[in-house]
């Protein structure tokens, strides 16, 4: 038993890190207002951005180097990209739904169409993604070493820092709450001397940047292969905001669960002693739960009050 | 002279239309970018989907589950609602329809119709949660329907393999018989050998129903009342849950009906790891056809014209296939956007009249 946690622990990690970074994402932009369900779309132009820059740059650098500056560039893209979805829903009006689906069809098709210019078939692959490193000393320790501090991925500290920073500017800066304003009675926060557009437009782009940041990550430590597709993470990290009510820690405890129970699910034909757990339960589990919690929380949601409503000035 | 011809075409018409421009420009833009030639992109492209009537029987088939997930959008919209999982709803319905095709054996008429019914079923049962959660405790539906998308994602993922498993390949479903195909020999023949199928009259006679639901029916009424405004609707003695229900129901059944058309018509069997984009392209389909059945039929026709065309393109040309996928998401994205087009006319009309 003890053998079979240690083995899946390090798996559970890493497919937890990209949904958390995204999810922190989603809850940057959900808080403000804006309902970004761009977030698989966002995913995938970063994973895209991050294959491209490896790709060209593995022939003449390092590895390892050329790993961290594709991590930029999948930020980065994934931080312009989602300017598509701040300008429609945040100066038009848009339908937010309607923008984010545009978000996500736009960056299935248009990344594979742009990676066969490149390539031919349409996949990226890169040279190798990064290592998994132990920890000095923290390694060592009984138990915990041997889950938390072995074999770690670089980018699993530092979507946690991130996640750390990200949950004190939400709560204990001044543009976290003016972005927690702006997502529960933007007029009120207009009235208060907040610029509305501003603040969402901020939320909007950290959402993108982090989903790219997210579909970097998810090429560089599991998928290794640009292929046109996160295969629905980016809709999973949304079902993790949900169910970690935008919070924080929230979603850091319910990305946790889904990526244990995914893990779970894709090793349970080779390992016997999950083989009676049927896959599809473990697979349909974080949707079903998050439907629950839907229904559960129906009452006392914590959801932002003006979340996917436009924010129009002159309106009472 | 010109103001006049612009003010008695409806405004959404011209949204449309100037959504698919800017739409086939950006799509252009890209053809450029990547050092192509788009006048002769677009040539290939089009004589792709019509240069004879093989071809143009594919373009017709290709448009058939197209009209029906844009129906069942379109249908939930004028309710108020956004059906995001017609795909899920689709791949439920189509999963039915090929359970049924591959399981019974009765004769052609009987076993396609008993098919088509599952698959209507089958999406309606996928439909009506969002609707009753929606209806019961509040919960947003693109959130629920969302969720529902992947777990027909995931049930049919592992279903297939287990009770429909085809013979050599773990990913697809076995082939279903010629009997059980929504696709008829007249047909065929009528169409050179086209895979055009019977698909196409259910997303026909679907469109004729739901128009008449919609435009002479106290149902119809009654939902589009709740779409304008629900509390309006309530105070004048509609049940707005009912109706909510009612409508992701009927969203559900057509999206499930599409999947008959794609899965036993279209194609002969059902793989396994692929949300059909049909679902999704319905929304375009819908925003295009401004949410109105005859709308729906016309856009339909565009976006299959535009899928069956991208191989031949592809053929003849290096642009990849992928360019018409690009160019329905700009279109969704502009008509997502159409205030920009709506202020952009008023202010050309105001500007003629100042005139």
């Amino acid at each position: 038993m003890w053998t079979l946690i240690a083995q899946i622990f390090p798996y559970a990690i890493a497919f937890t890190i990209p949904l958390l970074i995204t999810a922190l994402g989603g809850l940057f932009s959900e808080r403000s207002g804006v309902v970004n369900i761009g977030l698989e779309g966002l995913m995938v132009v970063g994973s895209f951005s991050a294959a491209m820059v490896i790709y060209s740059l593995q022939p003449t650098m390092s590895i390892d180097i050329a790993v961290w500056i594709g991590l930029l560039a999948a930020a980065l893209a994934g931080g312009l990209f989602s300017l598509l979805h701040a300008f429609a829903s945040i100066n038009l009006n848009a339908n937010q739904v309607i923008s984010g689906t545009a978000i996500n069809m736009m960056a299935g098709a248009l990344t594979v169409f742009l990676a066969r210019n490149v390539t031919g078939s349409g996949n990226i692959p890169i040279v190798r993604g990064l290592i998994r490193r132990n920890i000095p000393v923290l390694s060592e320790i009984p138990i915990i070493g041997r889950l938390f501090f072995t074999g770690t991925y670089a980018t699993t500290w530092l979507v946690l820092v991130i996640l750390f920073i990200g949950w004190f500017v939400i709560y204990k800066t001044s543009y976290g709450l003016r972005l927690r304003a702006c997502g529960e009675h933007p007029h009120a926060a207009d009235s208060a001397g907040v610029n509305v557009y501003k603040t969402r437009y901020i939320a909007v782009i950290i959402s993108g940047a982090f989903s790219g940041l997210g579909g970097g990550i998810l090429l560089v430590t599991i998928a290794g292969e640009f292929t046109g597709s996160v295969a629905g993470l980016g809709f999973l990290a949304l079902a993790s905001l949900i169910f970690g009510q935008w919070k924080p820690l929230g979603i850091l405890g319910a990305t946790a669960f889904f990526g244990i129970a995914s893990t779970i699910a894709n090793v349970s034909s080779v390992i016997p002693m999950l083989q009676v757990i049927p896959g599809v339960l473990l697979k349909v589990f974080p949707y079903v739960v998050t439907l629950i919690a839907l229904v559960a929380f129906s009452k006392s949601s914590q959801a932002p009050k003006a979340a996917g409503e436009p924010y129009e000035k002159g309106k009472r | 002279m010109k103001l006049s011809i612009l003010n008695k075409i409806p405004k959404s018409l011209i949204v449309s239309l100037l959504a698919v421009v800017f739409g086939l420009l950006a799509g252009a833009l890209f053809m450029l970018f990547t050092g192509n030639n788009p006048f002769e992109g677009y040539t290939y492209l089009i004589r792709g989907g019509t240069m004879n009537i093989e071809r143009l029987g594919n373009t017709l088939a290709t448009a058939s589950p197209l009209i029906l997930t844009g129906l069942s959008v379109a249908f939930a919209f004028r309710t108020g609602l956004f059906n995001i999982g017609a795909s899920g709803q689709m791949l439920f319905g189509g999963f039915c329809a090929t359970a049924v095709a591959l399981t019974l054996s009765a004769p052609k008429p009987i076993l396609l119709l008993i098919s088509v019914i599952a698959a209507g079923i089958g999406g309606a049962l996928w439909g009506v949660v969002p609707g009753l959660l929606k209806s019961k405790f509040n919960v947003h539906e693109v959130v629920s329907s969302i969720m529902m998308n992947w777990i027909a994602y995931w049930v049919i993922y592992y279903a297939v393999p287990t009770y429909l498993k085809g013979a050599f390949l773990e990913t697809e479903s076995k082939k279903i018989s010629h009997e059980a195909s929504l696709r008829v020999d007249w047909l065929t023949n009528l169409f050179d050998g086209s895979y055009i199928n019977l698909g196409l009259f259910i997303g026909i006679i679907s469109v004729i129903v739901i128009a008449f639901i919609l435009n002479k029916t106290v149902l119809g009424y009654e939902l589009k009342s709740v779409g304008f405004n629900r509390y309006a609707a309530e105070y004048a003695g509609i049940s707005v849950n009912k109706n909510i229900v009612l409508a992701m129901m009927i969203s559900g059944a057509l999206a499930g009906l599409a999947g008959a058309a794609l899965y036993i018509g279209n194609a002969s069997n059902i793989q396994i790891g692929i949300l059909p984009p049909q679902g999704f392209d319905g929304i375009a389909v819908s925003l295009l056809g401004s949410n109105t059945p005859i709308g729906v039929l016309a856009a339909a026709i565009f976006f299959g014209l535009l899928y069956s065309g991208k191989g031949f393109m592809n053929a003849m040309t290096n642009i990849p296939p992928e360019i018409a996928d690009t160019i329905i998401a700009t279109i969704i994205y502009f008509a997502a956007t159409s205030v920009l087009i709506e202020k952009g006319l008023d202010r050309l009309k105001k500007k003629r009249r100042g005139n």
